[in-house]
């Protein structure tokens, strides 16, 4: 069995700078376990640009914004195990991975850092009725055939759901020639990020068609064409608005899912709202030394934001490799009015700095006012011109104020009237 | 080319009388008009092994129900498909289902079929807690099971393949003519001649019959939907659990699947059109309103997976097997609904028999029985693993991470005997892209190896044959 300080399972954004925290805190020995065939995660097939806009401040592609971290891991001794597969994660931190020139290897680590990232909805969890041709897929494939493989998914496509990948593809298939006939979003609002609608539907002329969904697929072999139709405001179907659009391609963008199931087969407790771990400031789960953070822990929409939040569990981690993470009396953290969830779900009262509360609404709001509550008292509060289910919301908390909360309260982020 | 027997249809029956067939020294083809085998009923259907209670005393189907459950286990041993005897029960909610269950015991002991038992509602919630407190009674079938319809049809194919007989995929047959007493099949892929044909066509065997001129044969095309569940439901139920069956058939079910999902389904609708396996809002709505009254704690959100078979049922509502009154070189296997996966094992028996009786061939002396089994590296423990890589290193990459499927078991696959030459034909044989995530991360992975493996481009790899195709021309 091999013995690290520090193992770090996924090499995409949030592994390399969990990774990359650990090592200047001073963790010596740690290792990055990554599945694909280099590091960088999703970002290497994310080749459009808008990325490192808050982190570095300039406007980088993806492989760009990997490549720099992907470079600072070369340049220090963190090992790096890619083409590597995490096959368990024991109770006692054990981690069992395997690949095609280490066989089966097993891994005592000190300390965890989850960083597994998500997954797309598929098409099956959505019930859509219909033929199984070919040629129905997530926005994520079609945009590894077309920016890895360099081949072209479609011709005539129809995109179904606006999150962020999808929105990005309507705009990449419609430079590569193909005609994209429509994106059709089930709620009233789009869950991608405003620029990327603008960007990516608006500047293409794409129609982005607001509660609508598509109810049916045709074609035996390959897909022919789809039915959509408008959805009421129990996002049911309306009878009679059903309209027939001819489509070879049918591309889906209708949510991300964290992978936990290393975590679930781990016992480790998770979030229902987020589908990722419960964690404390530091971005330790419930299991004791084992840390998550990305797309894993909750599904960020920047990248930048992800980056920031691995640095947060590299600290913790390398503070719990050291000894020196405070054990002591948590205040819990959860959402109201429309607020869904918050991340982290608990804040250890003698921690020792500011605390970032991200969290995200449950439709959008306009010219509200958001408060932070502890019991009756409003501890804080800020007017918001808009907030959107599809940008990520943060709020600070002063040390001062993490500390002066009674014990075992709750502090509540909450959306009223302005 | 010439052959002793062609068997037309390569769904569970055709592949199972191939099997039986290739132990002789007999020249034959397997002659499929899709890219695969199991690509028809055999690939949507319930998955089950019934005790044999339903079908009426004195029909092929009770019959050939009760055998065919009775050989499957050893069968499946044989053949290294996974088969369970979990057991089935049917749910009486009423009096008069109560009542209706009776029928189908005493039925079921008329048709030889062992272990049945009648048993309390408190005896129905001890053995499968989830099902609805309003149950009243139930009919236990202990022989009952369930079995991977695909994976035992592929493993039959791979062991005719073995023993000699040849796959034809992509042939359809167009016309049957016969001259001299050797029939000629006019195909898409061009003439074959045949001594004796075998009609396994499923859906269209009425159309098979038709061009020797046998108009026998009615058919009414009745299609099922269903929903998969992930596996974190599986533990849901762990019976069959049928409820009284009706003039359409045996109901809605619920039943765990040999690799611990959770079924549901079918619903029965008639079609106009035999290959249309679309699925609809009102048969998935009907089949989860259904499946409630049996197991309310059902979640659709774990669905992962829906969709429809269409099954061929005979108007006689029995099984139509034997030499057609036009030939006495041609028989037919049509109308083979629900039994028809329980009886198979002994439908391919039978026909064995009748075609034995006319061609009295040697037995072959290196005739191989049974199939090795495939590597599973999910099943194994460390060491297994640790060995299995050391041994080959493409066992070390796992390409479908939902279900931990290796590379190594997808190169087992595309260069087994009848091997997968698509997306979907890998899928079913390796399980990868039947996960979660529905192969969103492996299917481009899945293709690269296709392609690669069969000296092809990228794009000329399809989900399932035909047209279906998953990429186009190189981007700009």
């Amino acid at each position: 069995m091999l013995s690290y300080d520090l193992a770090v399972i996924g090499g995409g954004p949030a592994g390399m700078a969990a990774a990359l925290k650990a090592r200047e805190e001073g963790i010596e020995k740690i290792i990055i376990l990554e599945r694909a065939d280099t590091l960088g995660g999703i970002l290497e097939q994310c080749i459009h640009t808008g990325f490192g806009l808050h982190y570095f401040g300039e406007e980088l592609s993806g492989p760009e914004y990997a490549g720099r971290f992907i470079k600072q891991v070369y340049d220090t001794d963190i090992e790096v195990k890619t083409d590597t597969m995490v096959l368990d994660i024991s109770k006692d931190n054990v981690v069992t991975a395997c690949n095609n020139v280490d066989g089966l290897i097993t891994i005592k680590a000190t300390a965890i850092v989850l960083a597994m990232g998500c997954r797309e909805r598929p098409r099956g969890a959505l019930s859509i009725a219909g033929s199984r041709a070919s040629g129905i897929m997530t926005a994520g494939t079609a945009q590894k055939y077309v920016n890895i493989n360099g081949y072209m998914p479609g011709k005539t496509v129809v995109i179904l759901g606006s999150g962020d990948i999808g929105l990005i593809m309507a705009r990449r298939m419609t430079l590569e020639g193909a005609k994209v006939k429509a994106v059709c979003e089930l709620m009233p609002y789009s869950g991608g990020l405003t620029r990327n609608i603008v960007q990516c539907l608006e500047d293409f002329g794409i129609p982005l068609r607001l509660s609508c969904t598509v109810v049916k697929t045709h074609g035996k072999e390959r897909l022919e064409g789809v039915t959509v139709a408008n959805v009421d405001e129990n996002l049911k179907p309306i009878p009679g608005t059903e309209e027939y659009i001819p489509c070879d391609t049918l591309m889906l963008s209708v949510g991300l899912i964290p992978e936990n199931e290393l975590s679930k087969n781990a016992g480790i407790e998770l979030d229902r709202i987020t589908n990722g771990p419960s964690v404390d400031e530091y971005r330790e789960t419930l299991h004791k030394g084992v840390f998550a953070c990305g797309n894993v822990l909750q599904v960020h929409d920047l990248v930048d934001y992800v980056t920031q939040e691995s640095q947060i569990a590299g600290e913790g981690a390398a503070k719990y490799i050291k000894g020196e993470k405070k054990t002591g009396e948590y205040v819990k953290t959860q959402g109201e009015n429309g607020v869904r969830y918050i991340v982290p779900q608990r804040i250890n009262r003698e921690t020792d700095k500011d605390v970032k509360l991200y969290f995200r609404v449950g439709k959008v709001f306009k010219n509200v006012r958001l408060s932070v509550k502890c019991g009756d008292e409003v501890i804080m509060s800020r007017n918001k011109k808009k907030m959107t289910p599809g940008e990520m919301e943060n709020i600070l908390i002063k040390l001062d104020t993490i500390k002066s909360l009674p014990s075992g309260s709750t502090i509540t982020v909450t959306v009223e009237e302005a | 080319m010439k052959y002793d027997v062609a068997v037309i249809g390569g769904g569970v029956v055709g592949a199972l009388i191939c099997k039986e067939l290739s132990k002789y020294d007999v020249k034959i083809a397997l002659v499929e008009k899709c890219n695969d085998v199991a690509m028809g009923t055999t690939k949507a259907n319930s998955a089950i092994v019934h005790g044999g209670f339903d079908a009426m005393p004195g029909t092929l189907k009770a019959k050939l129900n009760v055998e065919g459950t009775r050989i499957m286990p050893s069968l499946c041993g044989d053949l290294n498909v996974p088969y369970r005897n979990n057991g089935s029960l049917v749910l009486a909610f009423s009096d008069e289902e109560v009542e209706h269950i009776k029928v189908l015991y005493d039925r079921g002991v008329k048709n030889g079929v062992p272990d049945l038992e009648i048993i309390s509602k408190e005896k129905v919630k001890e053995l499968e807690p989830n099902v609805s407190d309003e149950v009243k009674a139930a009919l236990l079938s202990n022989s009952a099971g369930i079995v991977c319809p695909y994976e035992l049809t592929i493993a039959a194919a791979e062991v005719a393949v073995t023993n000699g007989v040849e796959f034809i995929r992509n042939c359809e047959v167009k016309a049957i003519s016969e001259q001299g007493g050797v029939y000629e099949l006019e195909t898409s892929t061009g003439k074959i001649e045949a001594r004796y044909v075998i009609n396994a066509a499923g859906n269209h065997s009425d159309e098979i019959a038709a061009m020797i001129g046998d108009d026998s044969i009615e058919l009414v095309a009745r299609k099922g939907e269903y929903y998969l569940l992930d596996k974190s439901y599986g533990s849901l139920a762990n019976h069959t659990i049928f409820q009284c069956p009706n003039k359409m058939g045996k109901g809605v079910l619920v039943t765990p699947t040999v690799d611990g999902n959770i079924l549901i389904g079918p619903s029965a609708s008639d079609e106009n059109e035999k290959d249309n396996t679309d699925t609809t809002p009102e048969g998935l709505e009907f089949v989860l309103s259904k499946a409630f009254k049996s197991v309310p704690s059902i979640n659709i959100r774990g669905a992962i997976t829906s969709f429809a078979g269409v099954r061929a049922h005979p108007v006689t509502d029995d099984f139509i097997i034997g030499y057609s009154d036009k030939s006495d070189r041609f028989i037919n296997c049509a109308g083979i609904e629900s039994p028809g996966l329980s009886a198979a094992p002994a439908i391919a028996r039978y026909v064995e028999s009748l075609l034995i009786e006319k061609l009295s061939p040697e037995i072959k002396k290196d005739y191989a029985a049974t199939r090795k089994a495939p590597v599973r590296f999910r099943h194994m423990n460390e060491q297994q693993r640790r060995e299995l890589i050391k041994k080959n290193p493409a066992y070390g990459r796992i390409i479908c991470r939902c279900e931990t499927i290796t590379e190594g078991e997808i190169l087992d696959a595309i260069h087994a005997p009848a091997g997968a030459r698509d997306v979907d034909g890998v899928k079913r044989r390796t399980r990868a892209g039947m996960g979660r995530c529905q192969g969103g991360f492996c299917s481009s992975k899945v293709v690269e190896i296709l392609a690669k493996e069969l000296g092809k481009d990228m794009n000329e790899i399809t989900k399932f044959g035909g047209n279906s195709k998953i990429i186009f021309e190189r981007t700009k």
